[in-house]
């Protein structure tokens, strides 16, 4: 009996194993044939859905195939590596800026001329490559900062102890803590626990810091010295990276003592509940913190003040570490069916909604939709205003290896366990180093 | 005649699936990764010779170099610890205490859960207890260390346990009854007839453990993920807790000019676990007595 019964289930077993290795290779012959097809490995999670549907959206418009893979958080640069070893690799996939690029500039086509480059509103947003080669386009466009809950702050500042009297007075570092400082003194008053949310240094958390964080100090060496780029760096800002960070983990609703494993969801969750009234992220939290049920009018975002001479003329933080480039090694159908999709994405009515409403996304395209995102109105208003955006220098830094070390030396200090020095050490030797093992 | 023949072609016929199989599992994947260890690439099917400057510079890493020794220490004191927790443990539950049936799959089940699962959960444990001390796993190298070798002992003890109770269970009552008469005592029959007799067991669960340990990458990687780290003078950054294959893994990814260096590493490492299993299992095979 039991025999037969394992018999049976092999015979069926083999028979589907058939069936569908058949079904699956008449598939594909039919698919591939004339029209190329279209392969996009996706970077972020979050908007996974969303590209899942637009691209189910342009198969029933014109009969292309898509397919989207999203690769787990943190793991795109693996995903990425061994999707390209396979024969239907990606067609379209994408690179952090020029330190990426650099990984994977053999393999991404010329974009020079393609419809989806002249449909950008300026030509910076292209990446070159060390050749002066356009290789890939930025399809989106972010901004970040202190996002601040505008209900609370307001209430600070027409409580008696406030020093600063109104929200738009604050715009220096020095401001920034005498208002920190103020808020963490009178935090039951405000019925916060803390000023700042907590800068957890867990690894879904801690790219805040070791990142867009550490991009301003190196903003404004490259400002100094007039570069975009350097081998080695010096270092200038490195106090003044000390003295946000302290601000950070001083005026804090968690001890710095407990920040080491505090995630990023913690982070969020603090400034949803309204635990705190500042919170360091980007105008990608729109979506999380509005879908939490908190209103436009409740939320704000300040430049990131470090107190640099000058700096009440700073604007957010504003670019893109996210560059759509398309696989040289594909076929030309199938770069083709790909430049038509991303064309179609940024032109097509469906394709720019899609963007601009499911995902957030500001996009730097002619035909793009005006986005919904608050934080993204306040660059533009600040722009407007006079302000100076703060560029994303990060996307230079020599790799991720050196973000690490910055952030557990970071992680090392906010605990007392580390030294100061330690972060200076990793970042400024660190970055020689690291440097180049990449070049 | 031409029996013999016929035979050997049905036998070649019938081994081919399962040979081909192991070629395309594992011959095939260990040759071509080795030859990758000689090469400069970004994707496998895009591969440069360069010869052995891979190796220089996996010797050079001091990650690498600073795993290894953190992964030697490791395994000395796991395969110890666990060893013994095995072996003690599957003593007390052969003396035939009310019970031990419970036991035996109480201290088995830690084994059925997953590597990963178990790192996270084991690290809510650790950091809930330190949290009282204003400390972290993420700070402290020894909490790191003394946590993978406790969540190890938890895990692996059961199993091992299992095969030292059907160790214990094979050694004939006749053997302890004549030593007993010749006047053993309890220690002497632990001694020379216990263990002699269980040589195979204790080779088979050493061996185990000492490879489990050598290769883990699962729990290390959950619990501890290699932090704390330490930034070198050179300014790059040295993870502390970081095991050898965590090392590889992370080497390979960090650049598109480090896959052949961590391909070079695990060559490295593959040589080193044979060895010290291959020597393990011959140090252990000569101690073994025939029934």
């Amino acid at each position: 009996m039991k025999r037969k019964i394992f018999k049976s289930i092999a015979a069926v077993g083999m028979a589907c194993f058939i069936a569908v290795s058949c079904m699956a290779g008449c598939s594909t012959d039919g698919g591939t044939e004339k029209k190329g097809t279209v392969f996009y490995l996706n970077f972020k999670p979050e908007q996974d859905k969303a590209w899942q549907n637009l691209a189910k959206a342009y198969t029933e418009e014109t009969g292309v195939n898509v397919k989207v893979t999203t690769a787990a958080e943190g793991t795109y640069e693996e995903t990425l590596t061994a999707e390209m070893d396979k024969d239907n690799a990606p067609t379209l996939f994408q690179v952090n800026g020029p330190i990426g690029l650099a990984n994977w500039d053999e393999d991404c086509m010329d974009l020079e001329g393609t419809d989806v480059y002249n449909e950008l509103t300026s030509k910076d947003y292209a990446l070159k490559n060390t050749d002066g080669v356009v290789k890939g386009i930025a399809y989106v466009i972010e901004t970040y900062g202190i996002i601040y809950n505008r209900t609370i702050l307001q209430k600070y500042c027409d409580s008696d102890f406030a020093t600063v009297k109104k929200i738009e007075d604050i715009n220096s570092f020095d401001k920034l803590k005498t208002v920190a400082d103020e808020i963490q003194a009178n935090a039951e008053a405000l019925g916060v626990k803390g000023a700042f949310t907590s800068t957890g240094m867990d690894s879904s958390s801690d790219w805040r810091f070791k990142t867009h964080l550490a991009n301003i100090p190196v903003y404004y060496e490259y400002k100094d010295e007039n570069i975009t780029s350097t081998k080695e760096i010096k270092g200038t800002y490195l106090d003044n990276y000390k003295n946000i960070f302290d601000l950070y983990i001083t005026d804090s609703t968690t001890k710095p003592t407990d920040l080491a494993n505090k995630t990023g969801t913690d982070s969020e969750t603090e400034f949803i509940k309204g635990q705190a009234v500042f919170f360091q992220n980007g105008s990608w939290e729109y979506g999380v913190l509005t879908e939490a049920g908190m209103k436009d009018e409740d939320l704000g975002m300040l430049p990131i003040y470090i107190g640099v001479e000058g700096e009440e003329n700073q604007g957010l933080c504003t670019g893109s570490e996210n560059y759509w480039v398309v696989n040289a090694n594909s076929s030309e159908e199938d770069q083709q069916a790909t430049l038509d999709f991303m064309k179609w994405c940024v032109t097509s009515e469906t394709g720019t909604k899609a963007m601009a409403d499911e995902m957030n996304f500001v996009i730097p395209f002619k035909s793009a939709k005006e986005a919904t995102n608050i934080f993204v109105k306040t660059d533009k208003e600040m722009t407007e205003a006079g302000k100076t955006p703060v560029s994303w220098n990060f996307t230079t830094m020599p790799s991720e290896n050196w973000k690490d070390g910055v952030g557990v030396a970071l992680t090392q200090y906010a605990a007392g366990t580390g030294k100061w020095e330690d972060v200076v050490k990793a970042f400024v030797d660190g970055w020689k180093t690291e440097y180049a093992k990449v070049s | 005649m031409f029996r013999k023949p016929k035979r050997k072609l049905y036998s070649l016929i019938f081994v081919l699936p399962t040979f081909a199989a192991f070629v395309i599992g594992f011959i095939y994947p260990f040759f071509s990764g080795v030859y990758l260890s000689f090469c400069k690439f970004r994707t496998t099917s895009n591969a440069k010779f360069i010869g052995f400057d891979n190796y220089i510079k996996a010797f050079q890493n001091e990650g690498f170099i600073r795993s290894f020794w953190f992964t030697a220490l490791f395994v000395i004191v796991s395969v110890v610890l666990i060893n013994l927790i095995a072996f003690f443990v599957a003593y007390a539950l052969t003396l035939g205490i009310r019970g031990s049936n419970v036991f035996r799959t109480v201290f088995f089940m830690p084994n059925l859960i997953g590597g990963i699962i178990l790192g996270y959960i084991w690290q809510l444990i650790f950091n809930g207890i330190l949290k009282n001390y204003g400390t972290n796993l993420a700070l402290n190298a020894n909490y790191g260390f003394w946590g993978l070798v406790i969540l190890m002992c938890w895990q692996q003890a059961g199993y091992m346990m299992i095969i030292y109770i059907a160790g214990f269970q094979s050694v004939p009552g006749d053997l302890y009854e004549a030593a007993k008469i010749d006047g053993a005592n309890k220690h002497q029959l632990l001694r020379n007839v216990t263990i002699p007799m269980m040589m195979p067991s204790i080779t088979i669960c050493t061996f185990l453990t000492l490879t489990n340990s050598f290769k883990l990458f699962d729990q290390n990687l959950a619990l501890t993920g290699g932090a704390p780290g330490v930034v070198s003078e050179g300014g790059t950054m040295v993870y502390q807790t970081q095991m050898m294959a965590l090392n590889i893994y992370r080497t390979f990814y960090e650049n598109a000019n480090s896959r052949g260096v961590g391909q070079a590493e695990a060559v490295i490492f593959f040589i080193i676990v044979v060895v010290i299993a291959l020597a393990q299992l011959a140090f252990t095979r000569k101690r073994e007595v025939q029934q």
